[in-house]
């Protein structure tokens, strides 16, 4: 503060005015703006043909979002995106968390090489991944079944399945995802001073110990931001789908964006838009329970 | 040392895991249909052919489609690297009336995803008469609440004794900022320069919905539309074609990786 109140704060005025002009005109047209057109619109009865004309729809109140609720493929669509996120979050984050410790802990030579390594799919477009991993998943010719094959299991037809699509997309995800949070868990590691776990160890604490008692806890902050980023990016749940399912077999891996995607190509834009408030809204309050969790122990 | 050699073990088994999709991509790429159907499936291509990259480039318009990517990736990083960095710094170092509820704001929209917003910013990037055009599929990304934040971030850490020197030999606000301030967050620029266009260069669901004729698909949405099409069975030029997404990225990934993993690290977002 102490420059910024010295330097005489009418040149300031205006410089910041400068400065943040034309950010402030993009952003409320292209974000703020949508926000809460998407929140206008939502209550509204806004379809694709009154494209030209959207401030002349019907207000239909609630309507939209019990129809929403009550629509069975919606809640399908719900269940799907919960059954991805409580199971890819946790299972993204403990192999973030194995492969942060593998590095930081055990792999001396060669760190960056593994680490780089391990990113390498987080940078990749999905959709890129998603035309690879339908190859690695194709029932008889793809890669995984082959290299099961090798230990006598008789792989399922992954992506046909309605009960193995959705644990494909998982292990997909999961490969994906784990370095972008394995990255945040060695910048939280190496915040640790080593002085912690060498008193650990002159009072007779074993690795498990240390880990569980001295480290875990110190690591908090880190596995409050990855559980949270990686929980909103799950939510999200859109390109796995559309890409390697379309939502199929029989809705087994709808999840609500795409189904919100689908009512937008149907021409549905005021159901569309309170589907993804919804969303909106689950994401905002699963973050809000994350922090209070993780920070009240 | 002997208790190492396992801990080299798992962690060379988990780099197989992760590269093996890619190699399998890449040699994939060069066989012909015919052997990416057999069963069991082979390792390397018996008969290497480039017909799924002349394919690619002759009958499917890839070209098109990368130079469309490299445009509006290219636009979408210029626009960050100049916006985020004039707000950051505005946010961080200049006293004015509103910062404090600007940047509250800004933060509070890091949450918001996209499939909240797209559906209003289709209607008004089409009654705007954008659809289908480059300022459609680049302006609503000139900048982002990630920028400023990174930016801000960075400018907060340097010493604000640079400024009160500027000043006290005279220099305009604006110069201060841009011969003194900005050259010294050159790490920082390079961090969201390079995972801007990442991002950019990745982005799927808004150039999917705005790009509506062949002309202005990007990289990304002309590879789902061929695989989810009527290409769908063509397997070697999917493969070729996820090839030819993919590589830029590891390119540009590998030479600035220490930028990427160091954002990576301040921000968490990706």
């Amino acid at each position: 503060m102490s420059a910024a109140v010295r330097g005489g704060s009418g040149r300031q005025t205006a410089a910041a005015w400068i400065l943040t002009l034309p950010f402030v005109v993009l952003f409320l047209a292209f974000t703020a703006g949508p926000v809460l057109g998407s929140l206008g619109m939502s209550f509204t009865d806004l379809r694709q043909r009154d494209l030209r004309t959207p401030f002349a729809v019907n207000g239909v109140g609630l309507d939209n979002y019990l129809k929403a609720l009550s629509d069975e493929t919606f809640r399908k669509a719900a269940l799907n995106t919960a059954y991805f996120v409580l199971v890819g979050v946790p299972l993204t984050l403990g192999l973030a968390l194995a492969a942060a410790l593998l590095l930081d802990r055990g792999v001396k030579r060669f760190q960056s090489l593994f680490k780089v390594g391990y990113y390498l799919p987080v940078i990749t477009s999905i959709v890129a991944i998603a035309v690879i991993w339908r190859f690695v998943l194709s029932p008889d010719a793809g890669l995984l079944n082959t290299v099961l094959s090798w230990i006598g299991v008789d792989g399922p037809n992954w992506l046909a399945s309605e009960t193995w699509a959705m644990p494909s997309l998982i292990m997909m995800a999961v490969w994906r995802n784990f370095g972008s949070a394995m990255i945040i868990f060695l910048a939280g590691l190496q915040g640790i001073p080593q002085t912690v776990e060498e008193a650990g160890q002159l009072d007779g604490a074993g690795s498990w110990q240390r880990f569980r008692y001295l480290i875990l806890p110190l690591l908090r902050p880190t596995v409050l931001f990855t559980s949270v980023t990686t929980g909103i990016g799950y939510l999200q749940f859109f390109e796995e789908p559309f890409v390697m399912t379309q939502g199929g077999p029989l809705n087994s891996t709808i999840s609500v964006s795409m189904y919100t995607y689908q009512q937008f190509g149907f021409g549905n834009y005021g159901l569309a838009t309170s589907m993804s408030y919804l969303l909106f809204v689950v994401i905002a309050v699963v973050t809000f329970v994350q922090f209070r969790l993780l920070r009240e122990k | 040392m002997r208790r190492t050699w396992w801990i080299y073990l798992i962690a060379v088994l988990g780099l197989v895991a992760v590269a093996a999709p890619f190699l399998w991509m890449l040699l994939g790429s060069f066989k012909t249909q015919g052997e990416l159907l057999r069963v069991p499936p082979t390792w390397w291509p018996e008969a290497p052919t480039t017909q799924n990259y002349d394919d690619l480039f002759s009958k499917a318009n890839f070209p098109r489609y990368f130079l469309n990517s490299t445009i509006v990736a290219l636009a979408v990083t210029a626009g960050n690297l100049l916006f985020c960095s004039m707000v950051g710094y505005a946010l961080a170092k200049l006293n004015f009336r509103g910062r404090n509820a600007l940047f509250v704001v800004v933060l509070g929209t890091l949450m918001i995803p996209g499939v909240v917003t797209f559906v209003p910013l289709f209607v008004l990037v089409t009654n705007a008469g954008l659809a289908n055009t480059y300022p459609g599929l680049i302006l609503p990304f000139l900048v982002s609440p990630f920028g400023v934040f990174l930016m801000r971030q960075f400018f907060q850490g340097l010493p604000d004794d640079l400024m009160d020197a500027a000043r006290v030999d005279g220099s305009g606000e604006l110069g201060i900022f841009a011969r003194i301030m900005l050259p010294l967050t050159r790490p920082a620029l390079a961090t969201l320069g390079i995972l801007t266009f990442l991002g950019s260069w990745n982005n799927f669901l808004w150039p999917l919905v705005v790009a509506q004729t062949e002309e202005k698909y990007t990289l990304p949405v002309a590879l789902a539309l061929y695989s989810t099409g009527q290409n769908a069975q063509n397997f070697g030029l999917l493969m070729a074609g996820a090839v030819v997404v993919v590589v830029p990225v590891l390119v540009i990934f590998l030479a600035f990786q220490r930028h990427v993993t160091k954002g990576i690290a301040i921000t968490g977002i990706k």
